[in-house]
C-alpha cells in the first residue's frame, strides 16, 4: 500500500519505498565464490581458484547426474547411459568456471551493476506510468472505456480477440467483487469462485426449469449469490485471517462438489447448457427456435456470428464498467470507511460504533453478487458450463489479479486481470509451462512492487468552505 | 451514595473474575455530569479492567452498569451497559481512548475522524452510491465536524497524512479527538498523559478541562501522573487489589490513610501521596 508516485514520498512515511529493490545479482554469488577475496592481481592463482571451484561443482553434479540420468532401467536390468550424465557434468563444470571466472575479474559485478541500474530505470519509468495515470483517473478511465468501446470497430478485432477481452472484463468484474471482501474488508476469502458458480448455475438451471432470460437471471443471479454469501458469511464472521481464508476455501470446495454430484440437477461432470443472451427477445443465431425472431432478421443485416460476440462484448463492457464505478464508490462511503476501520483495528472501530456483524456481512454479501452476477455472465458467454470451470485455481487466479493489480486500486486490477487472462493464451504454444511462467512473474511483481503493480494513494479530503 | 439525579454513570456492585483470580470485587461509584473523575491505583490494581467493563470489552460477572442519558425522565433514558456489544455502548454515548493509542493507522487522521461518526451519518448504500442529497449533507457535515476537531486539537496539517505516520503527542490528541467525534455523554481516557513531557502533560491538563467546559462532556480518567489528577479532577477514586479502597474530592483521597498504605506500603510514615512519576 505504498504511495503511488515513487520520487515525492514523504520522509516521515513509515511505509517502504517503492524503488525497486533491484535484484542485485553480486548479493546472490555463492558463498564459496564470494570467500575468496578478488584475486586479480594473480592470474595464475584466479584460473586456479576458479578450476578447483568448477571441479567442485561438477563432482556435485556427477553424483546427483549419475544415478538419474546415467542409470536406466529396461525391463528387469539397468542399462548405464554414461554420455548423458557426462554431458551434464561437463556443462555444470563449463559454467561454473565462466561464473567463477567473471566474478573474479570483476566483469559480473560491472555487469550486475548495470543490470541493477537499467532495471532500477526501468522501474521509475513502470512507477511514473501510474502517476501520471493517477493524476488524471476520471479523464484516463473515460479514455478507456471509450477505446474499449470502439474496439469491435477497429480493424483488427476478431471474435477470439472479444471472446478473450469478454473474458476479461468478467475477471475485472469478480476481481471488483473479490476486492470489496478482500481489499476494503480485509477477509481473505479463497474460495470465491463458490459464488461464481452459483451465479453460473443459476442462469443455467433457471433458464432450463423456468425459462428465465439471461436478462432476468442477471439480477436473479446476483440475489441467489448474495445469499450464499449470507450463508457463508454468518458462520464465520468471528474469525480472523488463516481460519477465515480456511474455511472459506472449503465453501469453494464443498460448492464444485456439490455442483459434481447433485448429477440429477447439475448434470454433474457432464455439466449443463445455458442459452446464449438475447436482445430483447432477438436471438443471435442463424435461425431462430419457433416463436422468436433473430437479430439479424429484424435489423435487416446478413447473418454474423460475430453480432453475438460485439453484443456480449459490450453488454460485459457496462457491466464491468458499473462494478468499476461501485467499487469507487464504496470505497469512500461510511460501509468503505468502516471496513477499513475493522481491517485496521477491529476493537478500535467497534469502540467507534461499528456493528462488526453487520458490516463484514455487508462485505460479504456485496462481493458475492458481483460474483453471481460475473457467473451469470461466463454461462451466456459460454453457453455450457460444467464444474470444471471452478475450481480453486480460479479463486487463486482471481485473488492474484486482486494482489498482483494492488488492493483497491482499479487500474491495477483492470491491468492485472488482462495479465492473468491475456497471457495464458499469449503463452499458449507453452502449454503447462505458462503457468510455471505466470508464477514467475508473480513472484517477481510481489518482489518488485509488494503493494502491486499500482497502489493505491489516499484520498486527500480538502476543507470545505462551510456556511455555518 | 450521592441521588441518581446528576449522575451520568453509575456502577454498583460490579466483579469480575478471570478463572480463579477476582479482578475486580464490588466496585461501585458514580461519575457526576460534567465531572472530571479521576481513577487511580496502582499497577494492577484493575482499573484498565474497570474501563473495560464499562465499555463492553468484559462482561461484569455481576453488577450493574448504568448510563443516565439526561433528560427529566430518569427511568425512560437509564440504560443497562453491563450485556450489551461494545458498538451499541459506543453508540449510547460512551467514547474511550487506549492506553496504548490505538488508531487507524492506515487511514488519514481525517478518516479517523469520519469513522468515529459512524453513528451519524447515512448509512445506506442505495442513498451512498447515487448521492441522494441526504447522503451528501451528512458527509458534508461529517467532514466539518472532522475538520473542527483536527483545529481543535491543533492537528490541522495532519488532517491528510496517515495516523500511524505521526508523533506521538499527535496521535495522542488525534485519539481524544476520535472520541470526541462520536459526540459522547461519557469519554473514558486511560491513561492520556502517558508517555508525554512535563510540558505536554500540562497542555493536556488544559486540554480536558477545555472538553468538559466547552462540550459538556463528562471526563472519566485513568491516570498515573499525579499532578494531572489532583490538579483537574473533582473526584478521585481509587483502586487496589481490584476494590475501592477511597472516593472522595482529591484533598479527602490524599489524605485517608488506607490511600497511602495502598502506594507508599504499611511502614511508610510519609503522610501524604507523593506524585512519583509513573506510580
Amino acid at each position: 500500500m505504498d504511495p503511488a508516485k515513487p520520487a515525492p514520498l514523504p520522509p516521515a512515511s513509515a511505509q517502504p519505498a517503492p524503488v525497486p529493490q533491484a535484484s542485485l545479482p553480486q548479493g546472490s554469488a555463492p558463498p564459496l565464490a564470494s570467500r575468496t577475496p578478488r584475486a586479480r592481481e594473480g592470474g595464475m592463482l584466479s584460473w586456479g581458484a576458479a578450476l578447483g571451484d568448477a571441479a567442485l561443482a561438477a563432482g556435485v553434479a556427477a553424483v546427483l547426474f549419475v544415478p538419474i540420468l546415467g542409470l536406466v532401467l529396461d525391463r528387469n536390468k539397468i542399462e548405464p547411459h554414461l554420455l548423458r550424465p557426462a554431458l551434464a557434468v561437463l556443462a555444470v563444470f563449463a559454467g561454473r568456471l565462466t561464473f567463477g571466472l567473471a566474478v573474479r575479474s570483476g566483469a559480473w559485478s560491472m555487469g550486475g551493476a548495470g543490470l541493477a541500474r537499467l532495471t532500477r530505470l526501468l522501474a521509475a519509468r513502470l512507477g511514473a506510468m501510474p502517476g501520471a495515470l493517477a493524476a488524471r483517473p476520471v479523464r484516463g478511465g473515460l479514455l478507456a472505456i471509450a477505446v474499449l468501446g470502439a474496439l469491435p470497430a477497429l480493424p483488427f478485432s476478431s471474435n477470439y480477440l472479444l471472446h478473450v477481452m469478454s473474458l476479461t472484463f468478467i475477471y475485472v468484474l469478480l476481481a471488483m467483487g473479490l476486492n470489496i471482501v478482500v481489499g476494503l474488508a480485509g477477509l481473505l476469502d479463497l474460495g470465491y469462485v463458490a459464488f461464481y458458480a452459483v451465479g453460473a448455475y443459476s442462469y443455467a438451471l433457471l433458464a432450463k426449469h423456468a425459462d428465465v432470460s439471461f436478462w432476468l437471471a442477471l439480477p436473479a443471479g446476483a440475489l441467489i449469490a448474495a445469499g450464499a454469501g449470507c450463508l457463508l458469511g454468518f458462520p464465520v464472521l468471528r474469525m480472523h485471517g488463516d481460519y477465515l481464508a480456511i474455511v472459506t476455501l472449503g465453501f469453494g470446495e464443498i460448492v464444485r462438489l456439490l455442483l459434481v454430484n447433485l448429477v440429477g440437477l447439475t448434470g454433474g461432470p457432464n455439466g449443463i447448457v445455458a442459452p446464449h443472451p438475447t436482445l430483447f427477445g432477438l436471438v443471435f443465431a442463424a435461425t431462430a427456435p419457433p416463436g422468436r425472431r433473430t437479430f439479424h432478421e429484424a435489423f435487416g443485416l446478413e447473418f454474423a456470428p460475430t453480432h453475438r460476440y460485439v453484443f456480449l462484448y459490450l453488454a460485459i463492457l457496462v457491466f464491468m464498467v458499473g462494478a468499476v464505478w461501485v467499487f469507487l464508490r464504496l470505497k469512500h462511503m461510511p460501509i468503505g470507511r468502516a471496513w477499513e476501520a475493522l481491517k485496521e483495528d477491529e476493537v478500535a472501530a467497534r469502540a467507534a460504533g461499528i456493528n462488526p456483524t453487520t458490516t463484514k456481512l455487508a462485505a460479504f454479501v456485496l462481493g458475492a453478487s458481483f460474483g453471481g452476477i460475473g457467473g451469470v455472465f461466463y454461462a451466456g458467454m459460454e453457453g455450457f458450463i460444467n464444474p470444471s470451470s471452478f475450481t480453486f485455481i480460479e479463486s487463486a487466479m482471481i485473488l492474484a489479479i486482486v494482489v498482483l493489480g494492488g488492493m483497491g486500486s482499479v487500474a491495477g486490477v483492470a491491468l492485472a486481470a488482462l495479465g492473468i487472462t491475456l497471457l495464458p493464451e499469449l503463452f499458449r504454444e507453452f502449454g503447462n509451462y505458462r503457468m510455471l511462467v505466470f508464477g514467475l512473474a508473480m513472484v517477481f511483481i510481489m518482489v518488485w512492487r509488494p503493494g502491486g503493480l499500482l497502489a493505491v494513494s489516499r484520498r486527500s479530503i480538502a476543507r470545505r468552505a462551510h456556511a455555518d | 451514595m450521592p441521588t441518581e439525579l446528576g449522575n451520568v454513570l453509575a456502577v454498583r456492585n460490579v466483579s469480575i473474575r478471570f478463572g480463579g483470580l477476582t479482578a475486580l470485587t464490588d466496585i461501585a461509584f458514580a461519575v457526576r455530569r460534567g465531572s472530571i473523575t479521576a481513577v487511580i491505583g496502582p499497577n494492577g490494581a484493575g482499573k484498565t479492567t474497570l474501563f473495560n467493563c464499562i465499555t463492553g470489552f468484559y462482561r461484569p460477572a455481576s453488577g450493574t452498569i448504568r448510563l443516565f442519558q439526561g433528560g427529566a425522565d430518569l427511568e425512560r433514558t437509564r440504560r443497562a451497559l453491563e450485556r450489551l456489544p461494545i458498538h451499541r455502548i459506543a453508540r449510547l454515548g460512551v467514547a474511550r481512548t487506549y492506553q496504548n493509542t490505538r488508531l487507524f493507522a492506515g487511514m488519514t487522521a481525517l478518516e479517523n475522524l469520519l469513522v468515529a461518526q459512524h453513528a451519524f451519518v447515512a448509512r445506506g448504500l442505495v442513498p451512498g452510491l447515487i448521492g441522494t442529497p441526504r447522503y451528501r449533507r451528512a458527509e458534508a457535515e461529517a467532514e466539518r465536524r472532522a475538520w473542527s476537531w483536527l483545529t481543535f486539537m491543533g492537528l490541522d496539517a495532519a488532517a491528510n497524512r496517515r495516523a500511524g505516520t505521526l508523533a506521538y503527542g499527535q496521535q495522542r490528541r488525534l485519539e481524544i479527538a476520535r472520541a470526541m467525534a462520536a459526540r459522547p455523554a461519557l469519554i473514558c481516557l486511560d491513561e492520556p498523559a502517558a508517555g508525554l513531557n512535563p510540558q505536554e502533560a500540562l497542555e493536556l491538563n488544559g486540554l480536558i478541562r477545555r472538553l468538559r467546559g466547552e462540550f459538556g462532556v463528562s471526563v472519566l480518567l485513568i491516570e498515573h501522573h499525579m499532578g494531572v489528577v489532583m490538579s483537574i479532577s473533582d473526584h478521585v477514586i481509587v483502586l487496589d487489589h481490584g476494590q475501592v479502597i477511597s472516593q472522595g474530592t482529591p484533598a479527602e483521597v490524599q489524605r485517608d490513610p488506607k490511600v497511602v498504605k495502598a502506594y507508599l506500603g504499611e511502614e511508610d510514615p510519609q503522610p501524604r501521596v507523593r506524585a512519583s512519576g509513573g506510580a
